[in-house]
């Protein structure tokens, strides 16, 4: 969880996938995953067909399966709480090579295992397709309010700049013989984190002042907008459509 | 405590998506009519200290470390509406481009770490600021115990989730155990440094503690230009004379907070918190608990925590698996859920008290150093608890 | 000491009548509102096309006195009038469009994700959309030297080409008088030339607040000296710079061994 946080899961290309308009893909990968999220887990060949779904994406996106599969790391403490599911849960038990395991439990490992998976893939399949920037005016496009997507813009922006000011003081203090090996060292790191707010605070009044200079009057002038025509929405909406059909059989078969 | 996809139902977490969507509404009008138009930079900027700042590991030893999640640091910092929103943007951000977090997950994990955490710590920080004598090492007790409060609170909202739409088949009384058992561990650490970091931020800038506005320093005028200066001087005497009698005030609180009397009311406070969690905790459990033959099976939900700080502590198992009686067993860890608790928060308490004595002649240095590393320096043996970088 | 500008002002551009000043500074005084009073009288014309340095020890209220230049304080006493304009609230857009502010720090100054919106943000704050808007942030960044880089995250840039990023994002909105605080610190001697021949190419009416003497006196033929919250002296940077008495009077120094009558004069 504290891992990841620093590199951007960005991939710059020029494919189909990255062209579309990121609200499409927002849109797109959002409904793909609650429909994922809404098949019974019993239909196992379905979840296959999303995984083929997204394989076909990531071909057509240019993603190469090793930086894919690398960004999917993210997931790695969840799935060792998954395996653990067969052992907790309820219900009657399976033997299995000497271990007792839970049916449903099993089911539900499986369930979260496949639901989990899906939903980090196609993350990052739009984190890797789409700009932070485009995210940002997508997010913008789709109703999110203005106010939300500012704050959003500010920290991405920012986020570099604090934390290179954590890495300073980090240097600085190893340079005076600190190191941290215990909460008996808590204290320090509490009163990094607390220079840390209290600059980060001032950097925001200062930015302010900075923006009102520049005639800021409490909203942002929208310079792009970004559109998709009904070709661009369509492309976007096979992926979440597909999906559904599958969804449906499973249901239903 | 990231939740990932198809860990909640596809209604829970449209319906969790619906009130963290609420909130984030009733968040932006309230955050709006504090900051007016400084809140987008303003609101920026502590995000990006809050994701900052949940890359400080803290080590717990053994080369394990944990992180703060905020939610409490933000509320008090900058008070519960901003904090809302700044979470609530951490979390997005999180979930869009670094898949941390599922994206149907995402109102959950809103509801969770923003929500219900603010909302827990904010009101309990207010009532014990007021509740408490007045000064600095009531801010500090104050804060630890939100923090310590606020990251269980979750874990019980987190298992009432669970309770409408988990998809996994573990009983209720178990989960809610482990959770709240494993983050009451948790809310430990967050409490400690959330303490220490709203602290670190009163010795500096005192006014940008959301939380303790009231504990504003009087104003000292050093006006060298007689002529032009009178008026100033005079603004500025009627101004130190309205703040004169808060700050005497405090100064009392920070003198009475070296003495005896403000332990007291923190015991007290920390005791009904405490004894509230244990409360909450054994009542469930004495409903859902049937027996220890499986002891294993609640590590099962633990184990997502390690990385946690503190998941190597005994209670992580919140139930003792030496004791055969559920009941018992689940009170027994709760009781010493409570020990424990109070334990560190008296050990706070008396390294706050130690420090303040130490500030009255010097009132500005930037709190002394590390007290309780400086007391006993018996060197740490584990080869391997090196100190791990700050950003990942 | 406070002079009175408007007669004896030994600035080197002539005083062409019926063009009004670009900037005029009058009796201003300021307290903030916890009491501390930073301003009592500060006096100061100046004409379109000067460049003036305002020097001064680190809190003679340069910083208050630039925010009261575009209204962000509101003073107490006294005027601020840009270009004919007053600093009123109901003028304020106008304001902020005639008084470029360039900030200590282009990290505060620079938010917006890439510089082409930051370059933008001024003018499309003012109303411009579309080609006019895509012409001006062109433009401004051509006068810095900076058109290839409209693309990429400030961040990415170099501290230097930042500051002349901060400097083209208020040229965007052709402001009447560009004022810049310490323009010169954390510079390397490289990125200050080129920032000095940027401005100096300029035309523009410039206001630089700086305790860096050497760089007062190669780009503004006249100076003030703001200390405790007034004009203590005015006149050209060179016969400032010499009165040694003077400088140390306000706590200013130059470097060591630079002497300013050795230097050739800057250029009007």
């Amino acid at each position: 969880m504290s891992t990841g946080h620093t590199h951007k899961l960005y991939r710059h290309g020029s494919s189909p996938v990255h062209r579309l308009p990121a609200h499409c893909k927002i849109v797109a990968v959002f409904a793909f995953v609650l429909v994922v999220v809404a098949t019974p887990r019993a239909a196992v060949w379905a979840f296959g067909g999303y995984a083929l779904l997204l394989v076909a994406v990531a071909v057509a996106a240019r993603v190469p399966p090793g930086f894919w599969l690398r960004r999917m790391l993210i997931e790695v403490p969840f799935v060792a709480f998954a395996v653990l599911l067969p052992f907790v849960a309820e219900g009657p038990r399976v033997e299995w090579l000497g271990l007792s395991l839970s049916e449903s439990g099993l089911w539900s490992a499986w369930n979260v295992l496949a639901k989990g998976t899906l939903g980090v893939a196609a993350s990052v399949l739009l984190a890797a397709t789409t700009e932070i920037r485009e995210l940002l005016l997508g997010l913008e496009r789709l109703g999110l309010p203005p106010l939300l997507v500012q704050i959003a813009a500010f920290m991405i922006r920012y986020l570099d700049v604090v934390a290179d000011e954590l890495r300073r003081m980090r240097i600085a203090r190893a340079s005076r013989g600190f190191t941290a090996r215990g909460p008996r060292q808590w204290a320090v790191l509490a009163k990094s984190a607390g220079a840390l707010f209290v600059r980060s605070y001032e950097r925001g009044e200062r930015v302010h002042l900075a923006m009102l200079s520049r005639g800021y009057t409490g909203t942002m002038p929208v310079i792009d907008r970004l559109t998709a025509g009904t070709a661009q929405w369509a492309g976007a909406a096979a992926l979440p459509l597909a999906a559904l059909v599958l969804c449906l059989l499973g249901w239903l078969l | 405590m990231h939740v990932p996809d198809g860990f909640f139902d596809a209604p829970v977490s449209l319906a969790a998506g619906a009130v963290a969507a609420g909130a984030v509404a009733v968040s932006l009008r309230g955050a709006k009519r504090e900051l007016d138009d400084r809140l987008a930079p303003l609101a920026g900027l502590v995000a990006a200290f809050v994701f900052a700042v949940q890359m400080i590991n803290f080590p717990v030893g053994a080369g394990t470390s944990g992180h703060l999640m905020g939610g409490a640091l933000a509320a008090i910092l900058v008070g519960p509406y901003t904090a809302v929103l700044c979470l609530s943007v951490v979390l997005l951000i999180q979930a869009l481009l670094f898949a941390d977090g599922g994206l149907t997950a995402l109102g959950v994990n809103i509801t969770l770490l923003g929500v219900v955490a603010v909302l827990v710590a904010y009101p309990l920080f207010r009532l014990l600021t007021k509740t408490l004598p007045r000064g600095r090492s009531s801010v500090g007790i104050a804060a630890f115990v939100a923090a310590l409060v606020s990251v269980p609170a979750a874990a019980v909202a987190f298992t009432g989730l669970f309770a409408i739409g988990g998809t996994a088949d573990v009983p209720l009384g178990r989960v809610l155990a482990a959770m709240v058992g494993v983050h009451a561990a948790i809310g430990l650490g967050e409490a400690a440094i959330t303490a220490m970091t709203v602290g670190a931020v009163l010795a500096v800038r005192p006014d940008l503690v959301h939380g303790a506005r009231d504990l504003r320093r009087p104003l000292v005028l050093r006006t060298t230009r007689t002529d032009a200066g009178v008026a100033a001087a005079s603004a500025g005497v009627a101004a130190a004379g309205a703040e004169a009698a808060p700050a005497d005030a405090v100064e009392a609180a920070g003198a009475a907070g070296a003495g005896r009397r403000s332990a007291r009311p923190v015991w007290l406070a920390g005791l009904a918190a405490s004894l509230l969690c244990a409360g909450v905790l054994s009542f469930y459990a004495s409903q859902e608990l049937d027996g220890l033959e499986r002891v294993s099976t609640d590590h099962g939900i633990m184990e997502r925590e390690r990385e946690h700080d503190l998941a190597d502590s005994p209670l992580a198992d919140y139930e003792l698996r030496d004791v055969d009686n559920g009941l018992l067993s689940g009170g027994t860890a709760g009781v010493l859920g409570v020990g424990a608790t109070l334990a560190v928060g008296t050990g706070v308490l008396l390294l706050v008290r130690r420090r303040d004595r130490d500030r009255v002649p010097s009132a500005t240095t930037t709190g002394a150093g590390p007290n309780g590393a400086g007391r006993e320096s018996r060197g740490s043996d584990r080869g391997d608890s090196r100190s791990a970088p700050d950003a990942g | 000491m406070t002079s009175n500008p408007s007669p004896d002002v030994p600035g080197p551009s002539p005083d062409v009548p019926g063009r009004r000043p670009s900037l005029e500074v009058s009796g201003l005084a300021y307290a903030y509102p916890d009491g501390h009073q930073a301003l009592f009288g500060v006096d100061l014309t100046v004409r379109p096309g000067e460049r003036v340095a305002v020097l001064g020890p680190n809190g003679a209220g340069k910083t208050t006195l630039v925010l009261h230049l575009n209204g962000i304080l509101t003073a107490g006493a006294g005027r601020v009038v840009v270009g004919g304009l007053p600093v009123a609230r109901e003028n304020l857009a106008e304001i902020r469009r005639r008084v470029g502010l360039v900030f200590q720090d282009p990290d505060d100054q620079l938010f917006m994700p890439t510089v082409r919106e930051d370059v933008a943000f001024g003018p499309a704050a003012a109303g411009l959309r579309g080609t006019a808007l895509e012409e001006r942030v062109t433009e401004a960044l051509e006068l810095v030297g900076l058109a290839d880089c409209a693309d990429r995250p400030p961040h990415h840039l170099s501290y230097g080409q930042r500051r002349r990023v901060a400097v083209a994002t208020v040229l965007a909105s052709r402001p009447e008088i560009l004022v810049l605080d310490e323009p010169s610190s954390n510079l390397d001697p490289t990125a200050r030339r080129e920032l000095a021949d940027i401005l100096r190419g300029l035309g523009t009416t410039v206001l630089m607040v700086t305790h860096d003497l050497p760089y007062a006196l190669e780009l503004c033929p006249r100076a003030v000296i703001l200390s405790e919250g007034v004009v203590a002296a005015d006149g050209p940077t060179a016969d400032l710079l010499s009165d040694e008495p003077l400088l140390r009077r306000h706590r200013l120094e130059l470097p060591y061994g630079f002497d300013p009558r050795s230097v050739p004069l800057p250029r009007p």
